[in-house]
């Protein structure tokens, strides 16, 4: 046997195998290990269980921050809790009024669609979690939330934080979910500019305040302040939920594509709290499943047969559907002149 | 001084809590500096209780960092066992040097970790940009002192 490394000719005291060997087959067991897990869902059963058996260590670790929060929740002043009481009051008045004029808005809607009541709400369940640890590096934008399958959370479903977009479930163990964020460079959504209905897709750039839209030609219309909303292509995220905000709009007469980044309204490297939603599914702007899951393919036939009867003319009822039905990827819809062959990730990164 | 008495305890104790101290969130601006506290306690009880611990303890250690980061399954354990075989096969050499140059080697290794973190990442299709990856290794290599200053400390008062 090789010895290098050990002067003197002493031999490693060793009980069992000697250490070659032994990092010999540990190096084996971990190759064997990333090869399944990049090839193949085969592993998710044993990562199920280890997300399992971290859960505890997870908490662990977030312990310390938690322990503090609730120590400094304990002796927070009255008086800062109170200005915090007429703020959130204020909010709510503000937020009560916002609905009802959506609640109008939702019936105009409707009569415009020809539809004789509203569609029902988008949001069938809602479901708060709290992240217990948190990746955050220039490669890797994840979070750990403390919601799991025993939740009914599942592999890409949509997480959003108050304000806006926060990124979709990657792995989901038993008790803990891993979040990953739209900054994360591998992930990419379908998004729309609210003014003018562009659509684009916008990649994560891996700083916590930014995502990138790399794919809009230099004439493409887009201004510094624009609102991004989700397009609903790509089968994962529903229409309309708000992604960000355009803070750079650069044209370089040299490129023939603009440099477009904008600023998650999620805040995403403070907020402590997410949400799971769970969609209707067949709503207009409920995300299209990749592979048309026969339920909510038949939910959406009955959708498409209580439309028509209305007297109002078939292309506008139509109209909202095929976006909904398209399975494809956004590639499709997308502005022409993007090499979308070399979209990395698209919204299933993983 | 009876180094390979075998501090099963204190072993897994400490690399519990570098585990903690390595994957707690932090503020994104000092996340990056964050040393390496797991590997260095993998580093430190490969070469001064080679027997105990072993590589058994790189590889657990390694699979937890996989666990935790949410990276591809195997790749921190493997990275991790080869720090640990490393340190064991020089385990001799290094653990009578002086500090600062045990801190060399530890930071060497610590290198190489990074550097085949990068291949993995690399071949697994992962984004590899970013010189911010390699931020870490300086005050990794300079926690050495500090992590062989603690567990020197509880170790030989076995």
């Amino acid at each position: 046997m090789a010895r290098f490394g050990i002067p003197a000719g002493r031999a490693l005291p060793q009980r069992g195998p000697a250490p070659g060997f032994r990092f010999f087959l540990y190096a084996l067991l971990s190759v064997l290990l990333m090869f399944l897990d990049r090839r193949g869902d085969w592993l998710e059963r044993v990562r199920y269980g280890l997300q399992a058996a971290a859960y505890p260590l997870q908490l662990a670790v977030n312990s310390p921050s938690a322990a503090w929060r609730w120590t400094s929740s304990i002796f927070e002043a009255r008086d800062k809790l109170q200005i915090e009481n007429k703020a959130l009051r204020a909010e709510l008045r503000k937020l009560e009024l916002s609905t009802m004029r959506n609640a109008a808005l939702e019936r105009e809607n409707a009569q415009l669609r020809g539809l004789k009541t509203s569609l029902p709400p988008l949001t069938d369940k809602w479901l708060a979690g709290e992240v217990i640890s948190v990746e955050s590096s220039t490669l890797r934008q994840r979070l750990v939330i403390n919601r799991g399958a025993n939740h009914a959370v599942f592999k890409g479903q949509t997480v959003v934080a108050n304000a806006g977009l926060l990124g979709q479930t990657l792995r989901v163990g038993p008790w803990s979910a891993e979040v990953i964020l739209i900054t994360d460079p591998e992930h990419a959504v379908p998004v729309q500019i609210v003014r003018n209905g562009l659509r684009t897709i916008a990649v994560g750039s891996g700083e916590a305040d930014a995502i990138s839209l790399p794919y809009l030609p230099i004439q493409s219309d887009v201004e510094v302040g624009d609102l991004l909303v989700t397009s609903g292509l790509g089968g994962v995220f529903p229409a309309g939920f708000p992604v960000a905000r355009v803070t750079e709009a650069r044209r370089d007469t040299g490129s023939a594509l603009a440099l477009v980044r904008a600023k998650p309204l999620a805040a995403l490297d403070r907020d402590r709290e997410v949400g799971f939603v769970w969609f209707r599914p067949g709503h207009t702007a409920a995300p299209a499943t990749e592979t048309p899951d026969p339920k909510a393919a038949a939910a959406l036939g009955i959708e498409a047969q209580r439309a028509p009867p209305s007297p109002a003319p078939a292309p506008v009822v139509a109209a909202p559907t095929p976006v909904v039905a398209a399975p494809g990827p956004a590639a499709t819809t997308a502005p022409p002149v993007a090499p979308m062959g070399a979209t990395p990730p698209t919204t299933g990164a993983r | 001084m009876n180094r390979d008495s075998e501090p099963r305890g204190v072993m897994l104790l400490s690399a519990l809590i570098g585990l903690v101290l390595q994957v707690i969130p932090l503020p994104s601006l000092i996340a990056p500096v964050r040393p390496a506290f797991l590997v260095v306690v993998v580093i430190y009880w490969s070469l001064m209780a080679p027997r105990a611990g072993g590589l058994t303890l790189a590889f657990i250690s390694g699979l937890a960092l996989d666990v935790f980061k949410g990276a591809v399954l195997g790749q921190y354990a493997l990275t991790t066992s080869l720090v640990g075989y490393i340190a064991i096969r020089q385990h001799n050499l290094i653990r009578n040097k002086p500090p600062f140059e045990q801190m060399i080697f530890a930071g060497l290794v610590l290198f190489l970790w990074e550097l085949v973190l990068l291949l993995i990442d690399g071949w697994a299709g992962q984004s590899v940009s970013g010189a911010l990856r390699w931020l870490h290794l300086p005050f990794s290599a300079l926690s050495w002192f500090l992590v062989a200053g603690v567990l020197g400390r509880l170790h030989s008062s076995r």
